[in-house]
């Protein structure tokens, strides 16, 4: 990152072609790739925009307003020969800022003489340190089986109608610094909270700002709004300026940084919309062959680094089209991202809350974050066993549906009793309610007991003699 | 040493087109730029050349140059490697977070191997000797075991004129002079290979020892040779990367190369932190002391990506022409293959199956056919054995990386999402998996552990088959429709599911399993399969035996038997025994 200040460079007037949001340059020389451009229509209104390739005399640039009313003659293009920068403060959080990172609530400019490059540049593994403490949200379907480390980057996978939002807002205004079960409360540390909306509604965006005002954490939060009704070509900056003022917070300033980025299924559209006009090979369902070395880019800037006592938590909120888990954003955001949260349409139906689909959601680093002088010794085998029962559920249940429920076996009736208690009583909890680690193991373990001894092969004998409480505990 | 070749004309992400002299090679190394980015040659068409650039271009400028090096694309080979962490084109990634942060940015540019650290070499030629090619002149210590042999460039042959002394050098001081038909030449340890020319051997011996990985499933049932490739696809949240670490870390090879290609950065940092605190089984020492380490995450360059596996390739085979069995881990190839893609793309190729060159299956197999159990030059024998993470997009086997890799792997590990949902880890689907090895491998079981490995495993695979055809019945009907014999094949699968298949990565005592406790494993479950059999067939109904207290003792022996306490499974097959012997004697009548 290096400071600059943003001087004037060439200009060109009049454009050879325009094509939706991309213009094509003649008569510059020695543009730069990727450089930042300033577009003035016939009527002098400024809008701006960035190379995206560079040939000899020709630029092809993409205007991120759009280019409605831009015109063949009279449109002029000045180039700033430098790459997208931003300002970057500690006084941003507290304010609201469009896609491109300028105030629109009505507040100054950013006082700042730090100017950071959007595009970040990628932390050296090196330099990483790997995620070992886990952040408690107070929810039993994540802090039990799916845990969040600070430092992760963990998604929400919904569909449309579904509490995604809500759930967001829950992690954000109940995460806190987990800690040994039982141990007592410790003093917060420095926190911010860094929202991107892309494409989503006026409401969305509004939810999440009552949200934040309700739980007192307004000046700690930056929110960049690209909405619906905003061009759609700055979404591909508007993550990226979010994420460069959350580095900033997190690597120079020390701070526990949140990002919240919704929704990542807008911004996928947006670059296949931008690649569909320049006439790339698609790769599946149009989407270009770079998405997911984009996507990488976004997310992988998570984490935390050697030189900073700060991290970098993401929880990018995905719609899956047609509630479809294979179709290529949550396909490739999968591939990236240190697990998922998924979101399941029936369970909702059931008027649980939340609804998340506990089999194929899964938290990868949890693993390191749990467990003996963590959360509890018995928190892994213990996971790992709520998580064999549900699924071993499921098949009850297909079969139950075949033969009836009557003919099932003795064994077979349990697992579809804990089923249900598993939903209505661990899955299910409220909006408000905070569980702590304690409440929701014991809550695992009530449910446990409901199965015979013998079919809890994954945790050990001791813990069985300690927590099970089921019919057959005394033999 | 550069001389500026050409100006640059056109710029599109890693793809710069430059126009300027015709003598510039294919496949030549490239500074491009005035900050001197790293790029290659990658087409050539009158003095037109097109350059795949191995860092960020953004800011760069059309009209500025381009230099020529005339080497090809090449890692230095010497002593220094093993613990090192490179990125996709050897840049060593400590020095560059000292000298530039925690952040990587362009135009750093430093030595692959340390040229001030001194090894303690002894020669192992003297004066007179006439070498070839892969001649071994002497050994150098590259960890406090680990004897790096040092080996005169394959293309190099003549007589030796002079020889250091025993003493400790640095990898660029003369160790050998050489009289060579083309005059006098200085030898050092240190040498160039190009990484998309394999290195040569002599011939290629048969692949019958398996490479053994501590993993009962991958062991026992689906094995791999050394010197074969493997192939792991799966969805994601299915276990490849945790299967490639389980490998990396037990697998019985004398070094590993583990090349994380476009995957995440935290990843990475998880090897390296926990890499020197692990021991290794076999020597005793951290596993960081056979490890190199290739980084190129998913938001470095893409051009650095596609590197990234020759560069690791290379290093593989220059041990394995010392004699040594190197396994090499690519996690992911498939993002190798988006990488390829990405540049052709850029290139405006025609492309074939969902966006990608035509060229894929061709560039795949040259990579899986660069593993092999050899031959060398130097009349050693070493193997490279490959193990290759795909990632089908949607967890869809019939896209084109993971039929084509299947072209040119001979085992194939299918990870399972509903098997990873039930959290059965590692979820490598039985069913769907197989191995060429099988066979091949049979007689070294017999050998080492003085058991019919092959019979048992077959016949557990029967059993697994069995149970896949029951449970379509159990879908319909309910289990009760079945008949004791087969509910008893249902009793002994579920203790190879859970008891064998099933293993748990991060627990210590399950973590690794030696052949003999996975073999003891399997032999327990299937004397438990056939003493229950029997009891069934004389009536006695299956619930008594699914009631057996041993059955529990069994499904945990493989987290309470420690792989040294092998007297224990004597105790359980005696378990086995007195309770089913209880049972036999009821039924006797």
């Amino acid at each position: 990152m290096s400071d600059v200040t943003v001087q004037g460079g060439q200009e060109v007037v009049g454009v050879a072609r325009i094509e939706g949001p991309i213009l094509i340059v003649e008569g510059a020389a020695n543009v730069s790739y990727d450089e930042v451009v300033e577009i003035q229509d016939s009527r002098g209104q400024l809008r701006r925009g960035r190379v995206l390739e560079v040939g000899e005399g020709v630029a092809v640039v993409q205007v991120f307003a759009g280019s409605t009313g831009l015109s063949i003659d009279g449109t002029r293009v000045r180039f700033l020969s430098n790459t997208l920068h931003i300002p970057v403060a500690e006084e941003m959080l507290g304010r609201i800022f469009d896609g491109l990172g300028n105030p629109i609530d009505g507040g100054p400019e950013p006082l700042s003489d730090r100017y950071a490059d959007v595009n970040g540049q990628p932390i050296n593994p090196t330099a990483r340190i790997y995620p070992r403490d886990y952040i408690q949200t107070g929810i039993s379907t994540i802090d039990g089986v799916n845990t969040l480390l600070r430092g992760q980057k963990l998604p929400l996978f919904s569909g449309a109608g579904m509490p995604h939002d809500q759930l967001a807002a829950q992690i954000v205004r109940q995460a806190t610094l987990g800690k040994v079960a039982g141990a007592p409360a410790t003093e917060g540390e420095e926190f911010a909270i860094v929202f991107a909306a892309m494409g989503v509604k006026n409401d969305v965006a509004d939810y999440f700002r009552r949200s934040f005002t309700e739980s007192g954490a307004l000046t700690r939060v930056a929110m960049f709004l690209n909405l619906a009704d905003d061009p759609p070509v700055e979404r591909i900056v508007t993550p990226r300026a979010a994420l460069t003022l959350a580095e900033y917070l997190a690597y120079e300033r020390d701070m526990h940084v949140l990002v919240v980025l919704t929704d990542m299924t807008n911004y996928g559209e947006a670059l296949r919309q931008i690649s569909n006009v320049r006439g790339e090979v698609p790769s599946r369902k149009g989407y270009p062959g770079y998405l997911y070395s984009d996507l990488a880019s976004l997310y992988e800037r998570t984490g935390r680094i050697r030189t900073s006592k700060g991290s970098i938590t993401q929880i990018p909120i995905l719609t899956m089209p047609n509630d479809d888990i294979t179709h290529p954003m949550p396909d490739l955001t999968g591939y990236i991202t240190e697990g998922q949260i998924v979101l399941g349409r029936e369970l909702n139906f059931a008027g649980i809350y939340p609804p998340v689909a506990v089999l194929p959601s899964l938290s990868r680093l949890m693993k390191d974050g749990i467990g003996k002088n963590r959360t509890r010794d018995d928190h892994p085998r213990w996971g790992a066993q709520l998580y064999a029962a549900y699924a071993k559920t499921q098949d009850v249940r297909a079969l139950a549906s075949v033969i009836g429920e009557e003919e099932l076996s003795e064994v077979d009736q349990k697992y579809l009793k804990f089923g249900r208690a598993f939903e209505r009583e661990f899955v299910n909890q409220s909006f408000t309610e905070n569980r702590s680690i304690e409440r929701t193991l014991e809550i695992g373990w009530k449910l446990l007991s409901m199965l015979p001894k013998k079919e809890l092969t994954r945790v050990n004998l001791d813990e069985i003699a300690k927590y099970y409480k089921g019919e057959d505990a005394a033999n | 040493m550069s001389d500026q070749v050409g100006t640059i004309t056109w710029i599109s992400g890693p793809v710069v087109r430059a126009r300027g002299s015709r003598n510039v090679g294919m496949l030549e190394l490239v500074e491009v730029g005035s900050e001197h980015l790293v790029g290659e040659v990658i087409g050539l068409k009158g003095d037109q050349m097109t350059i795949q650039v191995y860092e960020e271009t953004s800011g760069m400028q059309t009209g500025s140059p381009v230099y020529g090096t005339g080497l090809p694309l090449s890692v230095e080979l010497a002593p220094g490697l093993i613990q090192s962490i490179y990125d996709g084109v050897q840049r060593p990634l400590p020095l560059i977070e000292q000298a530039m942060g925690s952040f990587i940015s362009r135009g750093a540019r430093f030595d692959p191997i340390n040229r001030e650290k001194k090894w303690k070499y002894t020669p192992k030629v003297k004066v007179g000797d006439e070498v070839q090619g892969g001649a071994i002149l002497g050994v150098a210590m590259e960890t406090d075991t680990f004897e790096h042999r040092v080996m005169l460039n394959p293309d190099d042959s003549g007589t030796i004129t002079w020889v250091a002394p025993a003493g400790d050098y640095t990898v660029v001081d003369p160790i050998v002079k050489l009289k060579t038909s083309k005059g006098e030449k200085t030898v050092e340890m240190l040498q160039r290979w190009p990484v998309r020319r394999a290195r040569p051997f002599v011939d290629r011996r048969g692949a019958n020892i398996p490479l053994i990985t501590g993993q009962r499933i991958l062991d026992t049932f689906f094995p791999v040779a050394k010197g074969g490739a493997a192939g792991i696809p799966g969805p994601f949240g299915s276990g490849k990367t945790v299967t490639q670490h389980s490998i990396a870390k037990w697998a019985d090879a004398e070094v590993i190369v583990y090349i994380g290609c476009g995957e995440r950065g935290n990843e990475m940092t998880e090897v390296l932190q926990e890499f020197p605190h692990l021991i290794d089984p076999r020597s005793g020492r951290p596993l960081m002391e056979r490890t190199v380490l290739i980084a190129n995450t998913s938001n470095m360059p893409v051009a650095a990506r596609e590197a990234s596996i020759y560069t690791g390739i290379t290093i593989a085979e220059y041990y394995r022409d010392m004699g040594y069995h190197v396994a090499l881990m690519a996690d992911s190839t498939s993002r190798w293959a988006e990488a390829l893609r990405e540049v052709s793309g850029r290139l405006e190729e025609m492309p074939a199956e969902e966006g990608y060159p035509a060229y894929l299956a061709g560039r795949l197999a040259e990579f899986y056919e660069r593993a092999g159990y050899v031959n060398n030059l130097n009349g050693s024998q070493g193997s490279v054995s490959i193990v290759g993470a795909v990632s089908p997009p949607g967890g869809d086997f019939s896209e084109p990386v993971t039929q084509h890799t299947k072209r040119f792997i001979r085992c194939f590990w299918a990870l399972d999402k509903s098997l990873a949902s039930a959290r059965h880890f590692p979820a490598i689907n039985w069913l769907d998996s197989y191995s060429e090895y099988v066979t091949d491998v049979a007689d070294w079981w017999r050998e080492k552990v003085g058991k019919d490995w092959l019979d048992m495993r077959n016949r557990a695979m029967e059993l697994l088959s069995e149970e896949s055809r029951l449970s379509q019945i159990v879908k319909l009907v309910g289990p009760d429709a079945l008949p004791y014999t087969e509910r008893m094949v249902l009793e002994t699968t579920r203790l190879i599911r859970e008891g064998i298949l099933q293993q748990n990565a991060t627990e210590d005592v399950d973590a690794y399993s030696s052949v003999e406790k996975q073999i003891r494993l399997l032999e327990l479950v299937l004397y438990f399969h056939d003493r229950g059999m029997a009891i069934v067939r004389k009536g006695a109904p299956i619930n008594l035996i699914h009631d057996l207290p041993v059955v529990d003792t069994i499904i945990r022996a493989k987290s309470t038997v420690t792989n040294e306490e092998m007297h224990k499974f004597d105790d359980i097959q005696k378990q086995i025994d007195q309770q089913m012997g209880q049972l036999d004697a009821e039924y006797r009548s």
